[in-house]
């Protein structure tokens, strides 16, 4: 019998290692013959901390929410009594939406324990590499991975066969090939869960793609912000090493000699454009510079480098295992396989979800999301973090693929999906990533460095009751500019989540500016606090709390608040139990 | 570096800094190039943070130009230059947490503490930073302290986070 406990980052920030602890401390307390385990991140984000517990005959029984408290009683009642314990496990609804799901990236994320190798093996791990490294010219490992018509999955959505041929067509003996798992993308959290979760298939991707390119040398640039997912990335490598995955003469190839190495980031969203990323592997500043050449030219250190991200790694050996044409019967005609999306936001049921391209915003944030918490309106979902834009509620049918997602004027990105419901200010949104896209703008183009600025300093004013007659035109004017006059992705899509709020929003902008008004009622300054007579009972118990004494009244008799000292904390209206404060 | 505040007037009043701690890292790069960003990694997990002094002798002892190893330390959001409290607070500003109220969160630990984001409070205890995305968005919104990852907070549960530290320190409220 054997016992697994989900310690993926969010797993563990639910309270996974207490349960950990508390499941060790039974076991040896009760003395029980049981092995006691970890995972990764199943995607299941809402339910954790989740518990697999697989009998000898193999059922696994999944328990959901699991605290420290209940621990005890699982075990008396699954272990010792053999008899599940169906109010702590995982409903019908939400085991379907993991069986629903088509999973190659996250194949092992959730099922294997990412600290032993040899559960990577008996999943079939290396098994990619060997075949490709014996039975495959570098050619023919290209040309199978242009039969699967993978694509980026960091965001620009190349084609991943055409990075990797101009790098084995570039001249020179020395080459490399970098992973990008700087995950900047505020929102997007898969490349984490997959170095937490699965790295030894992150590391076969990245041999196969030494292997065909001719590169000597691997090196994953990680986020300093995920300290669980070096720790397991650097176990995995030593493992490989161990087992002669990584080194000399792979697999007895006489010719082939790959080793990877860990560069740890210094955090700097501008990283994840790929001459920044270079620069910053260089130990510089990590600022971009003009292409061409570009790297698969001149790279890191001038030398050709390629580089993709750790989903878009996860995907190959799989495709060399299954065949491209089984890759590319998933998905639509341009966009091939599956893809993993990180719901968050106001959704009821957010996790990691992998599914195939093509399906509908719809599907993913109703059938498999839950729809929106607490029975509030959808109003729109944010793809593409800070490049990318805001989809409204009427265009819930698109399929989601690189091309329709760009014609909404979002962008595909790495995935992120961030659903807001009707309390959420459009306004508010843009200028918050506004704020982010400028701290983040390295400042080597001036369009970036002071447009971005400019512009928040304008969403600031719309925001704060401010807003002037023409700021709209003012934002859309140097939106454009931004974009024509940056040299790299950050500045030009930096405009990008204000110019597609204010294609599907503009009536909100207009309410805030014109009618100093915010319909969603998040901008303080817009909003004024009365007392609806009628509901007030006088029980005085906003006038004690409001902490700058503007409600005044007698007891038993309706109160009233000074909207000249009142300065909008919104404290009145959650301490009232009779629904008597009104917003406007 | 000949510099005014290098080697009089204010600096001259600090404790002096142990440099000696740095040849083990500056041993272990020395020749290799491209590694002045690890090499900043290694020396802030010594000091807590980049004291001038240290990024000086960096300088010298490596022979790349102070002005660089600046550009590099200031470009960077994990770099600081300023000492900070026994706990860090990173305050996940990301989307996902930003739609789900990180301000008021923000709010709250700014009242208990007394201190703006960025700052530290007077008795070196915390230290509050914004970052941009801690990568645990389902559970919103979210703040790590010293490495341990808290979710789903609610001001007071953040207030709470705070004051049971506090308290654990010997320093009640």
């Amino acid at each position: 019998m054997k016992i697994i406990i989900g310690q993926g980052s969010c797993g563990i920030a639910a309270g996974a290692n207490k349960v950990h602890t508390e499941f060790q401390n039974q076991i040896q307390s009760k003395a029980l013959n049981v092995e006691l385990t970890l995972t990764g991140c199943i995607g299941m984000c809402h339910l954790e901390p989740i518990v697999d517990i697989v009998d000898d005959d193999g059922e696994k029984t999944t328990y959901v929410k699991v605290k420290p408290e209940i621990v005890d009683e699982i075990i008396t009642k699954h272990i010792i009594e053999n008899k599940k314990v169906d109010e702590y496990m995982i409903n019908e609804i939400d085991q379907m939406i993991i069986d629903k799901q088509e999973r190659i990236a996250l194949r092992n994320c959730g099922l294997i324990n990412p600290e032993f190798i040899d559960e990577y093996i008996e999943k079939g791990g290396y098994k990619a590499a060997e075949k490709a490294i014996t039975d495959m010219s570098p050619d023919e490992v290209i040309e199978e991975i242009k039969i699967a018509g993978l694509r980026g999955r960091g965001g620009a959505g190349f084609p991943t066969w055409f990075k990797w041929n101009a790098a084995r067509k570039s001249l020179g003996e020395t080459k490399y090939i970098v992973c990008n798992a700087d995950e900047g993308d505020p929102g997007a959290f898969m490349d984490r869960s997959i170095l937490e979760g699965d790295p030894h298939s992150l590391i076969e991707g990245m041999i196969i793609g030494g292997y065909a390119m001719g590169a000597k040398e691997g090196i994953v640039y990680v986020r300093a912000e995920y300290p669980l997912a070096i720790v397991r990335l650097k176990i995995a490598i030593k493992q490989a090493r161990e087992k002669g995955f990584l080194g000399e003469k792979i697999f007895d190839d006489d010719k082939f000699n790959f080793d990877i190495r860990i560069k740890a980031g210094a955090g700097a969203f501008v990283c994840g454009e790929e001459t920044a990323l270079i620069a910053s592997l260089e130990g510089e500043r990590g600022m971009p510079r003009l292409k061409p050449p570009f790297p698969a030219q001149k790279g890191y250190w001038g030398k050709p480098t390629n580089i993709n991200n750790v989903e878009t790694f996860a995907n190959v050996p799989w495709i060399l295992s299954n065949g491209g044409k089984a890759f590319a019967a998933l998905g639509t005609e341009k966009s091939k396989g599956t893809k993993v999306f990180a719901l968050t936001g106001k959704i009821r049921k957010g996790g990691l979800v992998e599914v195939p391209m093509g399906i509908t915003l719809r599907e993913i944030i109703f059938d498999i999301g839950g729809g929106i918490k607490d029975n509030k309106k959808f109003k729109a979902v944010q793809m593409g973090g800070p490049s990318g834009g805001c989809i409204p509620a009427q265009l819930l049918d698109t399929p989601v693929d690189y091309d329709s997602i760009n014609n909404t004027g979002a962008i595909m990105g790495s995935g992120g999906m961030v659903v807001m419901d009707e309390t959420t200010c459009m306004v508010d949104m843009a200028r918050f990533f506004l704020d982010f896209t400028r701290k983040e703008s390295c400042g080597k183009c001036i369009y970036c460095r002071i447009g971005t600025k400019r512009m928040l300093e304008i969403l600031t004013r719309i925001c704060e009751g401010q807003g002037k007659d023409g700021d709209i035109e003012l934002l859309e004017e140097l939106g454009a500019k931004i974009k024509e006059g940056s040299l790299c992705g950050l500045g030009q899509t930096a405009p990008n989540p204000v110019l597609s709020t204010l294609r599907y929003f503009r009536e909100e902008y207009e309410k805030h500016i014109y009618d100093k008004e915010c319909p969603a009622k998040q901008c303080e300054n817009l909003l004024s606090y009365n007392i609806l007579k009628d509901k007030c009972i006088g029980c005085t118990l906003c006038a004690r709390k409001c902490p700058v004494g503007a409600i005044t009244g007698n007891v038993k008799q309706p109160h009233v608040i000074d909207n000249e000292k009142c300065i909008k904390c919104g404290e009145c209206k959650k301490v009232c139990k009779f629904e008597a404060i009104e917003v406007k | 570096m000949e510099c005014c505040c290098n080697h009089k007037g204010v600096n001259a009043k600090k404790k002096q800094l142990d440099l000696k701690k740095l040849t083990p890292i500056l041993e272990k790069y020395k020749g290799l190039s491209g590694s002045l960003i690890s090499i900043l990694q290694e020396v802030q997990e010594v000091y807590n943070y980049l004291p001038m002094e240290a990024l000086n002798y960096i300088a010298e002892e490596m022979g790349i130009k102070p002005a660089k190893i600046h550009g590099v330390a200031t470009f960077y959001t994990q770099f600081r230059l300023d000492p900070v409290g026994k706990f860090v607070i990173m305050l996940c500003q990301g989307t996902a947490c930003h739609v789900n109220g990180s301000k008021a969160i923000e709010e709250a630990i700014c009242d208990e503490l007394g201190i703006k984001e960025g700052e530290t409070t007077q008795d070196n205890l915390f230290t509050l930073e914004n970052v941009a995305c801690l990568g645990c968005c389902s559970l919103s919104p979210v703040m790590m302290i010293n490495g341990e990852t808290y979710g789903n907070l609610t001001p007071d549960k953040a207030r709470k986070i705070i004051n049971e530290i506090k308290e654990k320190e010997g320093k009640g409220v």
